[in-house]
């Protein structure tokens, strides 16, 4: 292994930048001639707008324009897309309403948008706003997940009952008779609640337009800038594709929330085209509170029926899902082919049902955050398997370790839609039970005991499809487009290399990573290589980074390319020296002629593909530059098995987390640096989830939990010292035998915790909990019980 | 109304016309061109615009930059030594105390300050001077990692 | 934020008769609770008037057995005095865990306690110590300072110069924090003074609050044991997402038992 190829913990190339302040974040960045846009929320959750009335603000200091709702309209501009479709079990579409960029006739949560003041300064454009009068109409506000509130207000005239659908996954029959004549059946309610994906760097934007070339020009923090120019280009603006150009310069962490086109975004290049100059916004977290795409939000029953010897033999579950007040992009996915489909988890369940329905009410829109559908599904199914294991009176690890897949059954075929690539589970469950010390648990229990805490060990062995996706599955399961990626390798002409991909760092390392790949195969030196993304004009294409999808989809692409490099490299390096391309072999960066000590390296071969004296133009066109597309035929299936130790103070409900064992396999390891950085964070989410974090609403659809002085953000003294570890199952489905590891954490971390929680609490009489298991419910819960 | 204000930033002399609003990390920011102070929140919790004022740390979201008239700041763009990191800095490279960069600055100076204000430290100590600082891409561990391991550095020089 | 003037006052007498002179005037002490009102639009202020640069309002000094905190000494100053530990270690402790360290550099016990947020610290132990606060103006008792949420005895034009803490026997503080903004949802301050035992509840209601069946209970054996089993009703205590009335009526009893636990060494 090379200093600087595949499985080095290669030191980032971002990172100087980074520590030294000269990273480039869109807030970072200032246009000719910018002005500053604020925008006019609704306090109320839903409101009819009887009025909107401009002119205090239109007439104060600096102000350059307000624009409304009726000028959206006026202008033609359409609502925001949704990207996924979903067909009810009565075999109706989705309930598909409409998503105007500003609101005109009704507001549908605290925080929509119903105009948008443009003035030269910041300070001046708030100033402006909060003298937009808008006369409202107060509606009644329903927010519940189940729908129990849905008789007070309709949301949408398009969805009856506050319905966006009703759907089914799954074999019903199989099912309802596996329970019906199981041994042993486990119910569980549960919810998984509403989070707030809070990266750090705020949402911002700066819009221009050139009217002589008719050139648009989005800076934006996002995931991938052409699902931006895509989405709003065609979908909103109309703006010809060819004159519209996006860039994401460092974006300061996304987990999801970056993915999507908003409306922000749209009223900014709207107005910059209306006016003819810059404009920029930057949220401030009071505005990302409420208009960042939230996550989650699940109510859960499931059913999970048990043979005799502990053998599951059918899942059932209904999940009632909340969209918030309107169809966020790939909001429709989560819940239902990111969600059921790992219903079967590490396990040989034969027969699994699903029906979800998701409603509209009157809160932030929902969409993926960090594992997006996979956390709900692991967080229901390793919690049950726990209570089964309660029930009957089972050690949780060996309920799971008779269930598991075994390691020769691969490819497995599951009962709901996936195929899974390759593991071994119970190897990482071993080694995860070793780390944890799993066998002397008893003894530090009682330990804890004597000291008057309780303390308890609860385990997730998660499962996760990553690495979206194959695009015609995807597309038969309701994907509106395809989701391969592209990778473009630009030699330049003294040697090094550009490397042009359509994926989007937001924090993950793509620069060191991707550049790893080609320093291991194409021999370059590290520094040589720079990679570039988030720029509509200089990739191709690419959808992005989401679903973990960077390295298995967008790396598959690079070493692709590096094969199309390698295969025109051999030529002109046959035609330099004089042989024949079939004796020309390529390794560590040199061509050379086979048995011969004549050789040339890539960066001359790179040379004299550019400036040519002596080339083969009739057979070989000049220059050395290759791009790729990767299309994979499966998703990767990444697992892992955490273990965690909590002590809980039980006069206040306070649980410490003493020890957090994790154990992921995500195939083969390009820098396992990156890799335990990936998989640090994703836990320290779950933790967050699991005690400390929850976006909470009350009746009237106000987030009360709208600041941090409210939502719990995990710092540093809340999360433990991570015990991480990796088993390698390589993936046989790219190039690479890579998996995803940007959610495993997030994904495994919640069931472990509360499963300790729960563990520590049952000889208490606690039989569970929900998410945040925070002191006071901690408290609350073990008075309950003993009451 | 704006009024001149004049500072010490990063050891230069530097002045700029201000409201009475202007905070300082704005004065950095806007005035200044030194975007490497960044704004994570506007309830001085996440700590990701934490500067040096006169030696010690404090939130720039949460001063007036007409408060510090005369004041001697230093921010992130002034911690290395040309190209030559801090050994924080240094520390948070080796580590891999970063992802996307964005409370790095914020956090560095902090880190700085804990290391000057505690002659040791320890995890438990390191966990709980960082209450003011959130990431939510590492989960801290690195963070703490480095911290610890550039203290006893910063010590010796 | 709105924008207003910024004025550095050079005295007391220059500074309160600033805020009297503007349409809308506000002093600002460390400033850490005013600029995010502000930063929010919830205040509409046309003059803020910092008293950073008044010559003798910040500063410790130990004497007499009692412990003298200028208005404008910030919290890290309290922390890390020496003199401050030696005499009551109870309140340098007390400032140490208020807000972060870039907080304790700016913040102030003049602010903290002419602001009276309920979940504060500070008033805790101006209650608990039964300590002085000097205005520029009179003298207060701390018993009498805090009269409601966000209230204090405080007139307009009044400014806290300094707070007198007498040095007790001992004492401990112990808080609960908000596990999200981290402020107190329970602090219980208690000391043995030469007056008798004090307790002081802050975060529970809508400002410090003093539990006399405790103090009886500490004064007949300062013991742990003693309040384990008294309980405060929760029926005018905060109720919120992080913790409800009931919640935090507990835990002022476990802080409490706690706190005498610490005190005792």
């Amino acid at each position: 292994m090379s200093e600087t190829g595949i499985g080095a913990a290669v030191r980032r190339k971002e990172d100087q930048r980074f520590l030294t302040g000269r990273g480039n974040y869109v807030d970072d960045m200032n246009r000719p001639g910018q002005s500053y846009a604020a925008f006019v929320r609704s306090p109320h959750a839903h409101a009819e707008i009887n009025s909107v009335n401009t002119s205090a603000a239109e007439a104060a200091d600096g102000v350059i324009a307000v624009l409304t709702g009726a000028d959206v309209a006026a202008d033609g501009i359409g609502g925001l897309p949704c990207g996924w479709g979903i067909t009810s079990k009565d075999g109706n579409p989705m309930a598909e309403p409409g998503w105007p960029i500003l609101a005109a006739a009704k507001v549908r949560f605290v925080g929509d948008m119903v105009a948008v003041v443009i003035a030269d300064t910041i300070d001046q454009a708030r100033d402006a706003a909060a003298l937009v009068a808008v006369d409202y109409n107060v509606l009644a506000a329903v927010v519940a997940t189940d729908g129990s509130d849905a008789g007070n207000a309709s949301v949408h005239e398009e969805a009856a009952g506050n319905v966006c659908f009703d759907w089914e996954f799954g074999e019903k029959e199989a099912t309802d008779a596996a329970i019906d004549g199981a041994a042993h059946v486990v119910t569980l309610d549960l919810i998984n609640q509403r989070l707030v994906p809070h990266a750090m760097e705020p949402r911002s934007a700066v819009a221009e337009y050139e009217s002589a070339t008719d050139q648009l020009t989005l800076y934006c923090t996002s995931q991938g800038a052409h699902v931006q120019r895509l989405l709003l280009g065609a979908f909103v603006l109309q703006h010809p594709e060819h004159r519209f150009r996006v860039v994401t310069p460092d974006v300061g962490g996304g987990f999801g929330s970056k993915i999507y086109p908003y409306a922000e975004y749209a009223v900014l290049c709207w107005s910059a085209k209306r006016l003819g100059q810059a404009i920029k916004w930057t949220a401030d977290r009071t505005e990302a509170f409420v208009t960042d795409a939230h996550g989650r939000d699940h109510v859960t029953k499931a059913e999970l029926a048990l043979d005799g010897d502990g053998k599951f033999t059918g899942l059932r579950v209904t999940t009632h899902s909340n969209f918030g007040a309107y169809l966020s992009a790939f909001a429709p996915l989560i819940p239902t082919f990111l969600y059921a489909t790992l219903f079967a988890g590490q396990y040989t369940t034969p027969a699994i049902y699903a029906n979800v329905i998701s409603r509209f009410t009157n809160t932030t829109p929902v969409d993926a955050f960090r594992g997006a559908g996979r956390p709900e599904a692991t967080y229901m199914l390793e919690r049950i398997i726990d209570q089964a294991a309660r029930e009957t009176g089972r050690d949780p690890a060996e309920l799971r370790r008779i269930n598991m897949i075994p390691a020769d059954a691969f490819p497995y075929q599951t009962p709901v839609a996936l195929l899974y690539d390759s593991g071994e589970y119970e190897a990482a469950l071993d080694k995860a039970l070793d780390m944890a010390d799993y066998a002397g648990f008893e003894s530090r229990r009682d330990e804890a005991k004597s000291r008057g805490m309780v303390r308890g060990i609860g385990i997730a062995t998660p499962i996760e499809a990553t690495g979206a996706a194959p695009s015609a599955i995807a597309g038969q399961l309701g994907a509106r487009s395809g989701l391969y990626e592209s990778a473009s390798i630009r030699f330049n002409t003294t040697g090094n290399v550009s490397l042009i991909i359509g994926s989007q760092s937001s924090g993950q390392g793509h620069e060191t990573a991707f550049a790893q790949l080609i320093s291991d195969k194409l021999g370059v030196d590290f520094d040589n290589i720079d990679v570039v993304e988030g720029d509509t004009a200089r990739s191709q294409m690419g959808l992005g980074t989401f679903a973990s999808r960077s390295l298995s989809v967008g790396g598959s692409a690079v070493d692709k390319a590096m094969d199309k490099i390698i295969d025109k490299g051999r030529k002109i390096a046959a035609h330099l020296l004089e042989a024949s391309v079939d004796d020309i072999e390529f390794a560590d960066g040199d061509f050379t002629v086979s048995g011969t000590d004549r050789t040339i390296n890539i960066g001359a071969v790179a040379f004299a593909a550019y400036v040519p004296h002596n080339y083969p133009l009739e057979e070989l066109e000049p220059g050395l530059e290759e791009q790729a597309f990767f299309d994979p035929a499966n998703f990767n299936f990444p697992f892992g098995a955490y273990v965690c130790e909590v002590e809980i103070d039980p006069d206040t409900g306070e649980t410490e987390i003493v020890k957090f064992s994790a154990i992921d396999d995500v195939g083969n390891i390009v820098n396992p640096m990156l890799v335990e950085g990936q998989v640090h964070g994703g836990v320290a989410q779950g933790i967050g989830q699991a005690l400390l974090e929850g976006a909470v609403y009350d009746a009237d659809g106000q987030l009360i939990s709208g600041s941090l002085m409210d939502y719990t953000m995990a710092r540093a003294d809340d999360v433990p010292d991570f015990d991480t570890d990796t088993t390698v199952t390589p993936c046989p489905m790219n190039p690479l035998g890579v998996k995803g590891v940007g959610e495993s954490g997030a994904i495994g971390a919640p069931a472990a915790v509360i499963n300790a929680v729960v563990n520590a609490l049952s000889p208490l009489g606690v039989q569970t909990i929900e998410m945040p298991a925070t002191s006071q419910s901690v408290w609350q819960a073990i008075q309950q019980a003993q009451a | 109304m704006t009024t001149t204000v004049s500072m010490t930033v990063n050891g230069k002399e530097v002045s700029a016309e201000c409201e009475g609003r202007t905070l300082l990390v704005q004065f950095l920011r806007e005035k200044l061109g030194l975007t490497g102070t960044h704004v994570g929140c506007d309830t001085s919790q996440c700590g990701a615009c934490v500067v040096m004022v006169d030696g010690i740390s404090i939130k720039s979201c949460t001063v007036l930059a007409q408060q510090l008239e005369g004041a001697d700041v230093t921010s992130i763009e002034g911690i290395a030594d040309g190209d030559t990191l801090h050994p924080m800095q240094e520390a948070f490279r080796e580590h891999h105390a970063l992802q996307c960069g964005f409370c790095t600055p914020g956090m560095v100076i902090s880190s700085i300050d804990m290391v000057n204000r505690n002659d040791t430290l320890d995890e438990n100590t390191v966990r709980r001077e960082l209450e003011g600082n959130i990431c939510r891409c590492t989960g801290y561990h690195n963070i703490v990692k480095a911290i610890l391991a550039a203290a006893p550095v910063m010590k010796a020089s | 934020m709105y924008d207003f003037t910024y004025k550095k006052a050079s005295s007391i007498d220059d500074a309160t008769s600033s805020v009297a002179g503007a349409d809308e005037g506000v002093f600002m002490s460390g400033g850490l609770t005013l600029l995010p009102t502000l930063k929010l639009r919830l205040a509409n202020p046309s003059d803020v008037v910092d008293l950073a640069g008044i010559d003798g309002l910040a500063g410790i000094s130990v004497g007499g057995g009692a412990v003298e905190v200028g208005a404008m000494t910030r919290h890290a100053a309290v922390n890390q005095s020496s003199d401050v530990a030696g005499a009551i270690p109870a309140l340098a402790k007390l400032a140490g865990g208020i807000g972060d360290p870039a907080v304790r550099n700016r913040g102030t016990i003049g602010g903290s306690i002419a602001n009276t947020d309920p979940a504060a610290d500070y008033p805790a132990a101006v209650v608990g110590l039964g300590a002085t606060v000097h205005t520029n103006k009179r003298e207060i008792a701390g018993d009498d300072f805090f009269t409601d949420l966000f209230e204090t005895a405080l007139e307009d034009g009044e400014m806290v110069t300094k707070v007198s803490f007498p040095a007790p026997e001992k004492a401990a503080y112990m808080k609960f924090p908000n596990p999200a903004s981290r402020s107190a949802i329970v602090g219980v301050f208690v000391a043995k003074t030469a007056n008798g035992a004090r307790v002081a509840v802050t975060g529970a209601g809508s400002c410090v609050f003093r539990v006399p069946e405790m103090e009886a209970a500490l004064d007949a054996s300062f013991t742990p044991e003693a309040v384990e089993n008294i309980s405060i009703p929760d029926g005018d205590l905060n109720s919120d997402i992080h913790a409800s009335a009931e919640y935090r009526a507990h835990l002022v009893t476990v802080m409490a038992k706690r706190a005498v636990a610490q005190a005792n060494g």
